[in-house]
């Protein structure tokens, strides 16, 4: 059944949680971290395998970690990929492996009777110990990843976010895409991922989550298999700081496209940062409720600009990017920007209503539950709070934190953290009208 | 951003299989129907303290005659423009300050809104969607904005998407009198002229409790929810309804090719052949052969298209096939995909019509019968991770007019497919004369600010 959606808006769903998950926290014998969460009712298990070997442990090599990524399931120890995708889909498993900036994971999803399980376990573990990296799988994947850079350069709003990292981040490992240049990937070889592979794919580098049908000793054992065929290794260094722009930056791309694509911000919060939970309560307000925003009020619903206007901070293990985003015919470009930049500053001077905030609050204290509501959503949210050291119990404390957010918090915050002399800027789109002014 | 051919979907079984019976109190469906044509669906699932409310009309694009296509999803936009009771923008505040999530979508058979909220909330989202189902308050301005929205999104949807681009045309050649030639979000030129009359017609004509299924799936006792539901809805008047008119597409004589230029950076291939779906199919098994012969062909990794195509040949970057065996109306079974570096559309178009052609000479292997059926039941279990999903499933088939029992066949149907069942169908409805051909031919994108600029040459077609 295929759905030909057409949503009214694009549904954001915000970080978050619920209170009352009981994530049980262990070690392996090899010290990589392990968080279980029981859930009995579906006889199904989410397991999830995280390192940090994320984009930004590219180096020069832009896009080497999500090549070393998609290579994991075209070969590994006996078996080519037919035969590995073969086992997984002969008992129903489903397999995936991905990068965020700060990530590189993988993740199987199975049925939890015995055979099939243990089919699907062995062939996971294979995948995650002994990729094979041949000569010829890589030849078809780089290729295959180079026709998608370049279907990518189809999109304004790809191209958009390509220049708006280079703007916010110079050289910092944040600034290129996840997937990569296309003059990048053509360079690599097998020997860069089968190194990238045995550097940061190793036990002291990993967490391993699972959510499911299943006892506390057998997510042990699950855990312990799985990351004893891993070497022990090391964790990486620490990911430099971000160094904020010195100035407001503006950048046109021209593009034949029929709208102009919008996106303007800086550098916003660090996962662990005191600011965060502030500033996420605040941008709710300004552009994160997703139907009820300022920005959505004034972009989209007072004077029909476009079809989605939103705010985001996206909370990495440095500094990730708050983004405003909007999208516009053309030629209103330049009015969208100004309601989109008054709008900002209207909200940084004086800060959000008393109505506001509470508003905000019932939303997000009233919605908690919501956040975890399914294996899914509970396997991405442990999966951050353990890959980023969060505490066990931060799905029970959200609430009080979010409730102890003052408005004097909100426009402090938002005037030390969010300068209009520091915003960068980017429009793709064909215009000359696309000019800005802050 | 992912990268979208990087990991070869499961379009057609991943959001096919619906539920099955076998499962015991939680799985249970639990339907009535209100004095005024209301149908109320409740299946309980008590994993976690929340419920999804959605309201699903009987309308859609396919429903829309000419001049005004687009008006039901134009319409889904202004449900959100207020009442008398409650005035734009108080509805989604009141579901904002309550935690929920809202949103609403529209395709060619339906129109449906949602609320997912924190249980003890739902009987707020049944109070505004019973305001809203006869109260709307269409007002000229309001839609005026809004018009030009929903011309951003189309612009963003498919004016600036040289795939969706070539989606559209494809369906427009593909279909000669089937609404299913027209897009879900309307023509542009029918965008611009929708007045407020239009709307308003079109709201008094659908929008009523006897063209409505409510459907609720969460941390619910069934009977407080079908209790709850009758004192919102159970005062709202029913309307005469006169069903759709048939439109049955007209037999294809031949087949049919078309080519979209637009400044894009790699070719792409769309084909289409005339099929049967559930509705439609006599016998009715021939929907579940075609099912099962998607899967065959992209059901996975292991399904013939990636690893004959993408992997064995290196034809293609990305292969796809596609089969809606729940639409309202005969629709098509599709095959799409990129080729790989210095191959062309058409040696990926050949390539894919040679599967075709095995799948019509040679029976598929036991194994990979074995391996449809085990992700159809796998898949089965996964898809109750979502109460989203399971109202969505219910809603939809009772909405198309097949019933939400079929999702409790499904996954028994698909198991009594056989390897002839699959021949047979490919033999009788994936053929030449009932074929469509979309070549999508890129044009550069950086020089095209001189718009008249014609084909790059980089391809002859």
């Amino acid at each position: 059944m295929r759905f030909n959606l057409y949503a009214l808006c694009l549904m954001l769903i915000g970080p978050i949680t619920h209170a009352g998950v009981d994530i049980q926290h262990w070690q392996t014998s090899q010290g990589s971290r392990v968080y279980f969460v029981p859930t009995p009712s579906l006889p199904m298990v989410d397991i999830r395998v995280t390192f940090d070997a994320g984009s930004a442990r590219d180096g020069d090599q832009f896009g080497l970690a999500a090549m070393t990524s998609a290579m994991l399931d075209t070969g590994a120890g006996e078996w080519d990929a037919d035969q590995i995708a073969g086992r997984l889909e002969s008992v129903g498993a489903a397999f995936d492996a991905g990068v965020s900036e700060d990530t590189g994971w993988l993740s199987l999803r199975s049925l939890t009777e015995k055979p099939l399980l243990e089919k699907a376990l062995s062939t996971f573990q294979t995948l995650l110990t002994q990729p094979r990296f041949s000569e010829a799988d890589f030849q078809r994947e780089q290729s295959r990843m180079l026709a998608a850079l370049k279907h990518r350069e189809e999109s304004p709003g790809a191209l958009a976010q390509i220049a708006f990292g280079k703007a916010l981040y110079h050289d910092h490992p944040y600034a290129h895409p996840e997937e990569g240049m296309v003059e990048t990937v053509a360079g690599f070889t097998t020997d860069d991922l089968k190194q990238f592979h045995r550097r940061y794919y190793v036990a002291a580098n990993a967490i391993v989550v699972i959510v499911g049908d299943m006892q506390k000793d057998q997510a042990q054992r699950i855990a312990e298999q799985l990351m004893s065929g891993l070497p022990v290794g090391e964790k990486p260094t620490e990911l430099p700081p971000v160094e904020m722009p010195a100035k407001a930056g503006m950048q046109h791309i021209e593009f034949p496209s029929s709208q102009t694509h919008v996106l303007s911000g800086l550098p916003g919060v660090e996962r662990k940062d005191p600011d965060y939970f502030t500033l996420y309560v605040g941008n709710y307000i300004l552009g994160g409720g997703s139907l009820v925003s300022r920005l959505f009020d004034e972009v989209r619903e007072k004077r029909g600009l476009a079809y989605s206007a939103s705010s985001q901070f996206v909370p990495l293990f440095r500094k990730g990017p708050f983004v405003m985003s909007l999208q516009t015919r053309n030629d209103q470009t330049a009015q969208a920007i100004a309601v989109m930049d008054q709008t900002l500053k209207d909200f940084i001077e004086n800060g959000p209503s008393a109505a506001e905030l509470e508003a905000a609050k019932k939303n997000i204290t009233g919605g908690f539950a919501l956040r975890t509501d399914n294996n899914s959503k509970l396997t991405e949210y442990v999966t951050m709070i353990g890959f980023y050291q969060q505490p066990l119990d931060y799905l029970d404390t959200f609430p009080a934190k979010v409730e102890a957010v003052t408005l004097e918090q909100i426009k402090d915050a938002f005037q030390r953290r969010i300068r209009p002399e520091w915003l960068q800027t980017v429009t793709v789109g064909n215009s000359a009208g696309a000019t800005k002014t802050h | 951003m992912k990268l979208e051919w990087l990991t070869p979907g499961m379009t057609a079984l991943m959001l096919l299989s619906p539920l099955s019976t076998a499962e015991a109190q939680s799985g249970t469906v639990y339907e009535h129907t209100l004095e005024n044509g209301l149908k109320i669906l409740v299946r309980e699932d008590h994993r976690a303290p929340v419920v999804v409310s959605q309201v699903w009309y009987k309308v859609g694009s396919s429903y829309e005659p000419g001049g005004i296509t687009g008006i039901s999803h134009m319409l889904e936009h202004m449900m959100f423009k207020g009442t008398k009771d409650y005035p734009a923008g108080e509805f989604s505040r009141i579901v904002a300050e309550n935690g929920g999530q809202e949103n609403a979508f529209t395709g060619a058979d339906y129109t449906a809104y949602f609320q997912t909220l924190e249980k003890s909330r739902l009987e707020i989202s049944f109070k505004l969607e019973a305001d809203r189902m006869r109260n709307l308050d269409l007002k000229a301005e309001e839609l005026e904005k809004e018009l030009q929205v929903v011309t951003e999104e189309r612009r963003m949807r498919t004016d600036d998407k040289p795939r969706a681009k070539t989606h559209e045309q494809f369906a427009a050649v593909a279909f000669t009198n089937s609404p299913y030639q027209n897009p879900v979000i309307g023509w542009p030129s029918d965008i611009a002229r929708y007045k407020i009359e239009d709307l308003q017609a079109w709201y008094q004509k659908w929008y009523a409790p006897n063209n409505a299924t409510l459907v609720v799936v969460g941390d619910v006792q069934a009977d407080d929810v079908i209790g709850l539901a009758t004192r919102h809805f159970g005062g709202l008047k029913p309307s005469e309804i006169q069903p759709a008119k048939p439109q049955d597409e007209i037999p294809q004589v031949g087949p049919r090719k078309l080519t979209v230029k637009a400044p894009a950076q790699l070719p792409y291939v769309m084909m289409g052949y005339k099929v049967p779906v559930l509705k439609t199919a006599r016998p009715e098994w021939e929907a579940y052969a075609l099912e099962v012969l998607a899967g065959i062909l992209d059901g996975g990794n292991s399904a013939r298209l990636s690893s004959r195509l993408i992997r064995g040949k290196q034809l293609a970057v990305s292969a796809n096939a596609d089969y809606d065996m729940t639409s309202r109306l005969q629709d098509l079974f599709l095959l799409e995909g990129t080729p790989a570096d210095g191959k062309s559309v058409f040696d990926l178009e050949y390539a894919l019509k040679d599967e075709v052609a095995q799948l019509q000479n040679d029976l598929v292997t036991p194994d990979e019968l074995q391996r449809v059926k085990a992700q159809v039941a796998a898949n089965d279990v996964f898809q109750k991770d979502s109460n989203f999903y399971q109202a969505m499933q219910l809603g939809l088939l009772e909405t198309v007019g097949l019933g939400w029992q079929k999702a409790d066949e499904y996954v028994q149907k698909i198991n009594q497919v056989t390897a002839e069942q699959v021949r047979a169908v490919a033999r009788k409805y994936l053929i030449e004369d009932s074929l469509t051909v979309a070549y999508l031919d890129p044009q550069p994108i950086n020089e095209t600010a001189k718009p008249n600029k014609t084909a790059g040459g980089r391809h002859a077609f």
